[in-house]
């Protein structure tokens, strides 16, 4: 049994200590929003906050979240988060989203960047490829991504 | 793909595809409808009936239409005024999930904002109504749906308008409707939710009168996506998301060499994981043999997986290796085989210039981000498959083949899709036949839930299937002023269709699915031989297929003739063009245009480059500015020039283009390439076969020429042009032709 902190809200899960929280949260808690893209940390699809940090999921066993706190794509988008509602504002707004698979790994990427920026520093395009340079979309929307993150810097100012 | 099937083939694909079912003839093919009203809470506008008669407006019979032209299929309205449009197609990224309403919606003149959509399934009014098959490819959804979908709005309107005109007692010709209302004299009106019941019980009207394009207020206009709001929350559900009572979750364990079978299998750890269910051996595509563990979860499925002890018998199959291939591939360019066209080659050796090339391609993942999956629910006389399919049809009918079911005991619910580029359109059907294998097998083991068989990303870039590898080879001899006197070409590379249900379009041993985009649009002598050679690397469609290879190599070429003969590679292309080719023409000029080509200074060290090119029925030009650092080619800023005759909704069209284009940038920069050793795949995850980040985005700009004529699809046509226009910059600095991809440093 491990306790989690997920979202705020408090669970205990019946997993082994080393399973992923990607798989802790999509197959044990059904939180489907957290995607599975490549096992292996290199595409950025299962990105979540661990105290406020991006990190991959899918490499991440429960076991190093305990104590500490969890927030998923469910929580930064549903308006309780000034900054996670200006990222999602702006992807709406510049309809960044083709197939949307990768999106919840990219808003949770773009979401922890924006909260680490200084308050009123528009950040710069090299600065935004940098901080998004982790997430993989096949799609191709990484055009509309930059202007979104731009844009949420703006509003967020 | 597939853009150059013609309709009446089709049908007959779809039966043969049925009758290697030799139980279940042609007899078979689907006609139940599983349509169900649920969800909105609300009445369903002509709750039922593929089949019921059409009637005119006067009551008298007339033909029945067709299931693709019953609005029922089509259209829901709620009690709220809230419209729900079925999709026929499946939603990838390519925006149909918008566009197709956005068309019924124009017609309906319904309220946009009141207006979803939802997916559909293998019922018979999904057919893509010119094929007469279900299919999501070669960029056909709007070309095919656009009239479709025109009439089905229009036909709901009506039925709406004679709701209206029995409430009142009017003549219907006294009412209008205006964005989800029908207004009446003396200042009479209902919203459609208020008259969707009414509305249910009259007739399907079969004459209908279409909006002029002029009055047009929503087709044309920039819109954000339906799902663009659950996109950016997390709250799209995609096929691997779902999620049944008691489900369970298989992954499945696959041979190192394509055919391979199990020599010998130690299970016993695997079977020892806390939340494995069973562990199976199932048959696998091409003949090979797998073993699927069945757990919980994926996880627990991964974990056990990797437990297992197999050894398998490779000593029997085919294994190839990508460098004896590619030497195979150069003897076979020099052989005589079948030709696709035909010239006098006599002047080649005679011409002022002489150029002779060859390019290499590799095989290529589609690699879409969400993994493939497909779960089954297996009941007694029938099963339910969840799958994100651009094939839902031929993908029932190969599940009832290995469930010994009849085609119509097999609903197929269609998923939104992470991606697909092709991968999800098969002829052999192979992950939703391997997703039923695994279900048929854990029954016969006695486990009876539904499952959901997932590909980890290792098991999509490995196990095929993949854009085949090609060579090419020219021999061109031209004059001082670019006339080209002779052009042999050769082309090397394995058929993607012979031997599946398409093969019917295999000509004279040609598959056009390997020629497609050869020569066109150009007046030029042509001889082109081509080879198909057969290996046992399961191959198949990449996001605009042919076009993908040839028109790198047409348009490096062209340039390159340009470059030798001093001419502009635009005034080159346009003297060539000549009359002929007025979307080329318009294509390129606008593109030349908007990016001020040869007018404009470049930042130091970066060169100009053009490349146009027309796949699946629309034009696409760019002009492109490149530089190389370090050796490395690096795309800096794109401007798109397009042709796609009438918009539905220029927003997606953008995307198409730029996202097209960025999977074009993928063939070209390192990493892209799937390889093989001995038999063996190389690659394994992104690491080892990557593709674009952000950093790799150029500036981007996407203009398209205003139109009036029926429309044209986008899904693919962005690829082709893209590479080639990259490689022509690259080759004007350097003065040396890019010729194999992915770029090798220069």
């Amino acid at each position: 049994m491990s306790a989690l902190n997920i979202n705020g809200r408090e669970y205990t899960v019946d997993v082994d200590p080393g399973t992923p929280i990607l798989w802790t949260l999509r197959d044990t808690l059904g939180m489907t929003g957290t995607k599975f893209g490549c096992g292996a940390a290199l595409c950025g699809a299962c990105t979540v906050h661990l105290d406020g940090q991006a990190i991959r999921s899918c490499v991440t066993p429960i076991a190093a979240a305990v104590g500490k706190k969890i927030t998923t794509i469910e929580a930064a988008t549903n308006g309780s988060d000034p900054v996670g509602s200006a990222v999602h504002d702006a992807w709406v707004k510049h309809d960044v989203a083709q197939c949307g698979y990768c999106q919840s790994g990219q808003i949770m990427s773009a979401t922890a960047f924006l909260k680490a920026q200084p308050k009123g520093k528009q950040p710069t395009v090299a600065e935004i490829d940098s901080a998004m340079a982790g997430n993989i979309c096949r799609c191709g929307t990484y055009a509309r991504i930059r202007a979104a993150v731009a844009d949420a810097a703006k509003t967020l100012a | 793909m597939l853009n150059e099937i013609f309709p009446n083939e089709l049908p007959r694909a779809l039966q043969q595809m049925l009758e290697r079912d030799e139980a279940d003839g042609p007899a078979a093919l689907p006609r139940r409808s599983f349509l169900k009203i649920v969800g909105i809470g609300g009445l369903a506008l002509g709750a039922f009936p593929h089949l019921a008669l059409a009637q005119e407006a006067n009551g008298a019979a007339a033909a029945p239409l067709k299931p693709t032209q019953q609005p029922s299929a089509f259209v829901q309205i709620a009690p709220n005024g809230e419209v729900t449009v079925t999709i026929n197609r499946l939603e990838f990224g390519q925006g149909v999930q918008t566009a197709l309403p956005m068309i019924l919606a124009e017609e309906l003149d319904a309220d946009w904002s009141l207006v979803r959509s939802r997916n559909g399934s293998n019922d018979a009014a999904y057919m893509d109504p010119a094929f007469g098959i279900h299919l999501t490819g070669g960029s056909n959804t709007i070309k095919n749906s656009y009239t479709q979908y025109r009439e089905l709005g229009a036909r709901a309107r009506a039925m709406l308008l004679s709701a209206a005109a029995a409430r009142w007692n009017v003549d219907v010709a006294s009412l209008r409707t205006q964005a989800g209302m029908v207004l009446g004299p003396e200042g009479r009106k209902a919203s459609y939710g208020e008259l969707a019941e009414a509305a249910m019980a009259m007739p399907v009207p079969e004459q209908i009168t279409l909006k002029d394009p002029k009055d047009f207020r929503i087709i044309g206009q920039a819109t954000t996506r339906i799902d663009a709001k659950a996109k950016s929350s997390g709250q799209q559900d995609f096929g691997i998301d779902m999620h049944l009572p008691g489900q369970l979750t298989a992954v499945v364990a696959r041979p190192p060499v394509f055919g391979a079978r199990i020599a010998s299998l130690d299970d016993s750890a695997a079977r020892a994981t806390k939340g494995v269910k069973a562990v199976l051996r199932v048959p696998l595509d091409g003949g090979a043999e797998g073993v699927a563990v069945v757990a919980d979860g994926y996880w627990q499925a991964k974990l056990a997986r990797d437990a297992l002890k197999v050894e398998w018998n490779t000593s029997t199959v085919e294994k190839v290796d990508s460098e004896k291939q590619l030497a195979q591939y150069r003897e076979l360019a020099s052989q005589p085989g079948p030709l696709h066209f035909d010239a006098d080659m006599t002047p080649l050796a005679s011409a002022p210039h002489q150029l002779d090339a060859e390019f290499v391609f590799p095989y290529l993942a589609h690699a879409p981000m969400e993994p493939l999956n497909c779960t089954v629910q297996l009941a007694q006389d029938s099963a339910q498959l969840w799958v994100g399919t651009q094939f839902p049809g031929g993908d029932g009918a190969a599940a009832a083949k290995v469930l010994n079911l009849k085609p119509e005991q097999i609903q197929v619910n269609v998923q939104t899709a992470g991606g697909g580029f092709g991968r999800r359109g098969v002829p052999t059907n192979d992950f939703v036949v391997m997703a039923c294998e695994v279900a048929k097998a854990a029954r016969t083991a006695g486990v009876n839930a539904p499952i959901r068989t997932l590909w980890s990303r290792e098991d999509d870039i490995k196990s095929g299937y993949y854009r085949p590898m090609h060579l090419h080879r020219a021999r061109i001899g031209f004059d001082d002023s670019g006339k080209v006197l002779a052009w042999d070409h050769a082309l090397v590379g394995q058929s993607i269709i012979t031997g599946t249900v398409f093969g019917g379009r295999v000509k004279n041993g040609i598959d056009p699915t390997a020629t497609e985009g050869m020569r066109n649009p150009y007046p030029l002598p042509m001889r082109l031989t081509v080879h198909h050679p057969k290996l046992n690397v399961p191959v198949l469609w990449w996001r605009s297929v042919g076009s993908t290879h040839t028109a790198f190599v047409m348009e490096t070429l062209i340039d390159e003739i340009a470059r030798t003969t001093k001419q502009d590679p635009v005034a080159y292309r346009m003297k060539l063009f000549g009359d002929q080719s007025p979307r080329h023409r318009e294509a390129l000029q606008l593109a030349v245009d908007k990016s001020e080509y040869g007018k404009r200074q470049l930042a130091a060290g970066r060169a100009w480059g053009v490349a146009v090119h027309e796949s699946f029925s629309s034009v696409v030009a760019y002009v492109v500015e490149a530089s190389v650092q370090d050796g490395r080619p690096v795309l800096h800023n794109v401007t798109a020039g397009v042709h796609c005759n009438l918009v539905v909704n220029p927003r997606s069209v953008e995307a198409q283009v730029q996202g097209a284009a960025l999977m074009g940038l993928s063939m070209c920069l390192p990493g892209g390439a799937v390889t093989l050793k001995d038999g063996v795949v190389q690659q394994s995850n992104f690491a080892d076969f990557s593709v674009p980040r952000i950093t790799d985005m150029p500036e981007f700009a996407v203009h398209i020429v205003p139109s009036a004529e029926p429309p044209t699809g986008m899904g693919e046509p962005g690829l082709p042009a893209l590479a080639p226009a990259f490689a022509n910059a690259v080759a004007s600095l350097t003065g040396k032709p890019l010729r194999e991809l992915p770029f090798k440093l220069v």
